[in-house]
């Protein structure tokens, strides 16, 4: 242990600490800009500085490990006059149009200015006159608010190994852009939007489309319905001041109807429909011999990787159309049907967690309905903003059942929202099936949980399935290195673009640390313990479409509207 | 009196740089001999005990540099050369480059048998093409040889970026990378270059390796000032009549570099400020040119030895447009990677300009000052803390000819 | 040139990227986006890192430009030894200002800091090979020796 004494408070850290590591057992917060709980230290801000007794110069708190005996003071005046002109310089370059910033209220740099009380800028105010990027339909960039930190770079290239963002020139000209320096659309972008999380300031976003859901909400002639996807009730709380998972589902569903939806209808009922297609296809890929291992396909910013980066194993992504996808191709088919709508005035939403989802219904192929499937994907911060506007007190917002033919279902389909839920579901149905027997503890633990990579064996009465588990793009590379090298046995790989799964995609309330992320996670295992239904294939609403429509799994009807086929995306830089 | 006295440049004019067998006739190689039949640590108190220190600025003792990477265990060590020499100004490790490579190589492999290294890199800056063909020429001879044993040389050019002369930016050069400084500690000799222990010292540090290994440390620790001992070579730009190179011992003081050696001013013009070490160096007044020409000397007057440049005004240059000029410099070679560097480097340039074309006032002098101030002790490297001091110099010494431009 | 060989000849150097580019730069002028990319395949590391590399370092140009690069020293002992009369000089006598190129694709005028001939300013170098103590009169003379 290391015995150091910060503003007079002797405090005792592990070899090895750093000085804001230290201040924050001491009871003392250090500001950081460009410090990220789970990221390498970049000591690039200087705002941390603070005196070290004995050293003419300021010393990072972030990168400077503490010494037996050092005297730390972390806010003399020699302390505050640096980091308050530190501010002032990044506040000088920055446009000061926090009003209508989209993380105003959510920024670090903002509440820096107002923790250091910057109010007269001294440097005259020079915004950088870039254009915003808005090549792709997920993310947003707006470079003239990018602070260098590189938060982003980091979150791209070390947790997603997608490098498409990087940096350009050098010193005041410096700037992160996309590969080459062209729009992000060019580059290898996934659109999984762990930048936007890294962001500390506005300079990266979802591409916000609210507008368009109002105006179909004011448009007589349109039927808007919804699905909401597993993962955003657990955070959406977040955003309109709740905890974690505290925001019950109906109460949810009525807000929705509150803020002008027609219909409420819920993505898990299409996730307990993957689990019943998807699992049929493993089976029969492993009876057939057909290409394995398989890969689930319900993360659209995997697709986008496998799609880019291994164009050579896209034969072993499942078959199945990610559970949004296959909500809009039967939302106006089966569903418009039964309810007798014109499928031609629906206007069908998706509240997703993800910010790749924009995307996905976008893609030309997804349209097997006769109509776009999806017409529009929202993001859980952009709904927040919508629950934040409307002014409704949710603690006092009586609960609401979902709308019936598509809302129906079981705790398989809650855990998709967390990494391993996928699988956790799949195993819970391909275990009866294959055993013809009921399975006793639903709980397969070994594939939940944030270590990055995760495996199991599963013995279906004598037949032994090797999984795996990937969360995160550069797991997810270690994988399909192993499998492109055919140095694995697997039979069924489970693979989440995001860290955490879903709970932690590119379109959840801005989170900087992990540590929330395994909250979330939490909060999706209590969702599923508490459901009376935990296996997909005994969602009665599941059991009604395969009656009525799609008749078996892996049927004509189910290639026709459920399943669908990838190309590779021919980048010309990676 | 001052004089001339030259140990890093004593083959300078005597050999031919592209013939080993000249330099092999001066006696060289044989430190290199010497200091391989010594323990490496023995060699490392020797280059302790002459109180060498880093003739690339830094100044830090380049023996006890030495032995941090000695201490390090690691499977590889480094010994890299920094030859990015960037500073306005200054040229001499040029010279030594251009007409003695050998001794820099002797140096080199004295270092690498101290530290256990195998391996050494000059990383020459990029502008001087001509001189990589020479280092490269006199390895190859090196190697025929079998001068320098299983010592492995190899040249790289930078490709300008004055950053680069900072040793962990030069470091991140040399892995491929942009030139920007990595934060500190870890410092280089336990880890650097791949990770792994590294020394960096000066194209001049490492010139005067073979002669104290020669002539003994006690000789070494004897010439110039005993704080900073040995010589320092310095080049002469601006308003000087000799605008040449000398090497001179380090108690030599500024004025006898500028009259004695420089030949003062030219046309009769009076002296009004000099910049001593480079373009990150201060201004120093006519009051203070008793000053010798060494490391804590320089310190105790606000400014720095570093690289030995020494670049004089005379009466009827404008003090403050030069300034100008110069955070213009800061501005173009700061990396970016920090911000009161990036920012802080683009507004002194701004504020300089406003005042320079007559459009300043006092405010902008006190924020300037202010600017200045916070940087020299909040950026991430030498360049940033370096690059407010000669405005903060000349607002000190010449504040009168700021005021003149006042709006 | 084939850059592809001038690069895959410097893919064992462990951080050879930079001596990759000077090479391929000798022969190109400057370094086009597949030159990039492919440097970037080469020592396994992104195109937007290498891209990032290209674009840090002052002698390396990722924009197309003239053939023979001038370059002027603007560093503080050349600039008061009368660098802006030089600037001026080869603007006048190339028909272009500063960054630009000229329209035969012959010549490319930039600034650069401190070349180390300081013993000599103003200092100007064209593709490397420095001319000392410029006057502006020797400004066509030198331009001839490239045209």
């Amino acid at each position: 242990m290391i015995n150091l004494t910060i503003d007079g408070i002797q405090v005792s850290v592990p070899k090895g600490s750093t000085i804001l590591q230290a201040a924050a057992q001491a009871g003392i917060r250090i500001p950081t800009l460009c410090w990220h709980p789970d990221q390498a230290v970049k000591a690039n801000c200087r705002i941390c500085v603070c005196e070290v007794e004995g050293n003419r110069l300021l010393q990072a708190a972030c990168s400077t490990p503490v010494t037996d005996g050092m005297v730390v003071k972390t806010k003399t005046p020699k302390v505050i006059e640096a980091r308050t002109m530190i501010l002032e310089l990044i506040l000088a370059n920055h446009p000061q149009d926090c009003l209508n910033c989209i993380r105003n209220q959510n920024c670090e740099l903002q509440d820096l200015a107002a923790e250091y009380f910057i109010r007269d800028n001294p440097f005259e105010n020079k915004t950088r006159g870039y254009e915003l990027d808005r090549s792709t339909p997920s993310i947003v960039r707006d470079q003239n608010k990018c602070v260098l930190c590189r938060r982003c770079i980091d979150a791209c290239s070390v947790t997603q190994s997608v490098y498409a963002l990087g940096l350009e020139n050098r010193g005041v000209s410096s700037m992160v852009v996309p590969t080459l320096g062209e729009p992000l659309i060019e580059s290898p972008c996934v659109m999984c939007g762990q930048c936007i999380h890294a962001c500390p300031v506005g300079a990266i976003y979802e591409n916000e489309q609210i507008d368009e859901l109002l105006a179909a909400i004011a448009d007589p002639d349109k039927v808007v319905v919804t699905q909401i996807a597993p993962a955003v009730r657990v955070a959406l709380g977040e955003e309109i001041g709740m905890k974690t998972g505290d925001l019950p589902m109906e109460v949810l569903v009525n807000g929705l109807r509150q803020v002008g939806f027609d219909y409420v209808l819920h993505t898990n009922f299409t996730a307990d429909l993957t689990i019943i297609e998807e699992g049929n296809e493993l089976l029969k890929r492993l009876k057939e011999g057909g290409t394995l291992p398989m890969f689930t396909s319900c993360s659209p910013g995997w697709i986008n990787f496998c799609e880019t980066f291994y164009p050579d194993l896209i034969d072993n992504l499942s078959t199945c159309k990610s559970p949004q996808q296959m909500f809009g191709a039967l939302v106006k088919t089966y569903w418009a049907e039964k309810m007798n709508i014109d499928p031609g005035n629906i206007y069908s939403v998706s509240i997703m967690p993800c910010t790749a989802k924009k995307y996905e219904a976008s893609r030309p192929e997804m349209c097997d309905s006769g109509y776009r499937d999806v017409d529009l994907v929202l993001t859980t911060r952009e709904i927040g903003r919508l629950f934040r506007m409307s002014g409704i007190d949710f603690s006092k917002l009586a609960p609401s059942q979902f709308d019936p033919w598509m809302g129906q279902y079981t705790g398989a389909a809650v855990i998709f929202g967390a990494t391993g839920g996928v699988m956790e579901a799949a195993l819970r149905t391909v275990y009866e099936i294959v055993t013809e027997q009921e399975l006793q503890d639903v709980n397969f633990r070994m594939v939940r949980g944030m270590e990055g990579i995760k495996e199991a064996e599963v013995d279906l009465n004598g037949t032994v399935v090797k999984v795996a588990v990937a969360h995160g793009l550069s797991n997810a590379r270690k994988v399909m290195d192993q499998v492109r090298a055919g140095q694995c046995d697997y039979h069924f790989i489970e693979i989440m673009a995001c860290p955490g799964g879903c709970i932690g995609g590119g379109g959840q309330p801005i989170t900087k640390a992990n540590a929330k992320r395994a909250e979330r996670i939490d909060a999706i295992y209590i969702e599923d313990e508490g459901l009376p239904i935990r296996k997909s294939h005994n969602n009665p609403e599941v059991k009604m479409i395969y009656n009525e429509l799609l008749h078996e799994p892996l049927g004509y009807k189910s290639h026709e509207l459920l399943h669908t086929h990838y190309q590779f995306k021919n980048k010309k830089y990676l | 009196m001052a004089e001339e006295q030259r140990i890093v440049l004593r083959n300078y004019g005597k050999i031919d740089p592209l013939k080993i067998d000249d330099y092999i006739a001066q006696n060289g190689y044989k430190s290199l001999e010497k200091a391989r039949a010594m323990d490496p640590k023995a060699v490392i108190d020797e280059v302790k005990k002459s109180n060498l220190r880093g003739r690339g600025g830094a100044g830090f003792n380049c023996g006890q540099k030495w032995s941090f990477a000695y201490q390090a265990q690691a499977d590889e060590k480094y010994v890299v050369c920094n030859a990015d020499e960037g500073e306005p100004g200054t040229y001499k490790d040029r010279l030594i480059m251009e007409n003695d490579p050998h001794t820099l190589f002797e140096g080199m492999a004295i270092c690498a048998h101290a530290i256990g290294a195998k391996k050494g890199y000059i990383y020459c800056r990029g502008e001087y093409p001509y001189i990589v063909e020479i280092l490269k020429t006199a390895i190859s001879q090196a190697k025929e040889k079998g001068v320098l044993g299983d010592f492995d040389i190899e040249v790289r050019s930078g490709a300008g970026a004055y950053v680069c002369g900072e040793e962990t930016a030069l470091i991140e050069s040399l892995e491929g990378k942009r030139g920007e400084p990595r934060f500190k500690p870890p410092y280089p000799p336990s880890e650097g270059l791949w990770g792994k222990p590294t020394i960096v010292n000066n194209v001049e540090t490492f010139a005067n390796i073979p002669v104290i290994m020669d002539k003994g440390a006690e000789w070494f620790a004897a010439i110039g000032v005993p704080s900073y001992p040995g010589t320092k070579v310095v080049t002469l730009t601006g308003d000087v009549n000799n605008r040449t190179f000398f090497e001179v011992p380090t108690h030599t003081t500024i004025r006898e570099v500028i009259y004695k050696l420089g030949g003062g001013t030219p046309g009769g013009k009076k002296f009004k400020a000099v910049q001593i070490g480079g373009t990150s160096g201060a201004f120093i007044p006519e009051s203070q040119l008793d000053t010798p020409i060494a490391f804590d000397n320089m310190s105790a007057i606000g400014a720095t030895l570093g690289s030995g440049a020494v670049f004089v005004l005379d009466e009827t240059r404008e003090i403050v447009d030069t300034v100008t000029r110069i955070t213009g410099f800061f501005e173009h070679e700061s990396c970016g990677k920090c911000a009161p560097c990036r920012e802080g480097t683009a507004r002194c340039a701004e504020l300089m300009e406003k005042i320079n074309a007559g459009l300043g006032s006092q405010k902008d002098l006190n924020l300037l000052e202010k600017l200045g101030r916070v940087m020299t002790y909040s950026c991430l490297c030498g360049l940033g803390q370096a690059a407010p001091t000669p405005a903060l110099s000349t607002i000190k010494h010449f504040r009168a000819d700021y005021e003149a431009k006042f709006i | 040139m084939d850059y592809l060989k001038v690069i895959s000849d410097h893919a064992d150097v462990p951080g050879g990227i930079l001596q990759a580019f000077h090479a391929v730069q000798a022969g190109l002028g400057y370094l086009p986006k597949e030159v990039i990319a492919e440097a970037a395949r080469v020592f396994k590391i992104s195109t937007a890192d290498a891209h990032g590399v290209a674009s840090f370092y002052s002698m390396f140009s990722v924009n197309s430009r003239g053939k023979n690069v001038i370059r002027i020293c603007e560093s503080a002992p050349c600039h008061v030894a009368g660098a802006a009369e030089v600037v001026a000089a080869l603007e006048r006598e190339l028909g272009i200002k500063m960054g630009e190129s000229t329209a035969n694709g012959l010549f490319a005028l930039e600034f650069t800091e401190c070349v180390g001939q300081c013993q000599a300013t103003p200092v100007i170098t064209v593709n490397g090979k420095p001319y000392l103590d410029v006057k502006p009169a020797q400004i066509p003379s030198i331009i001839a020796e490239y045209s």
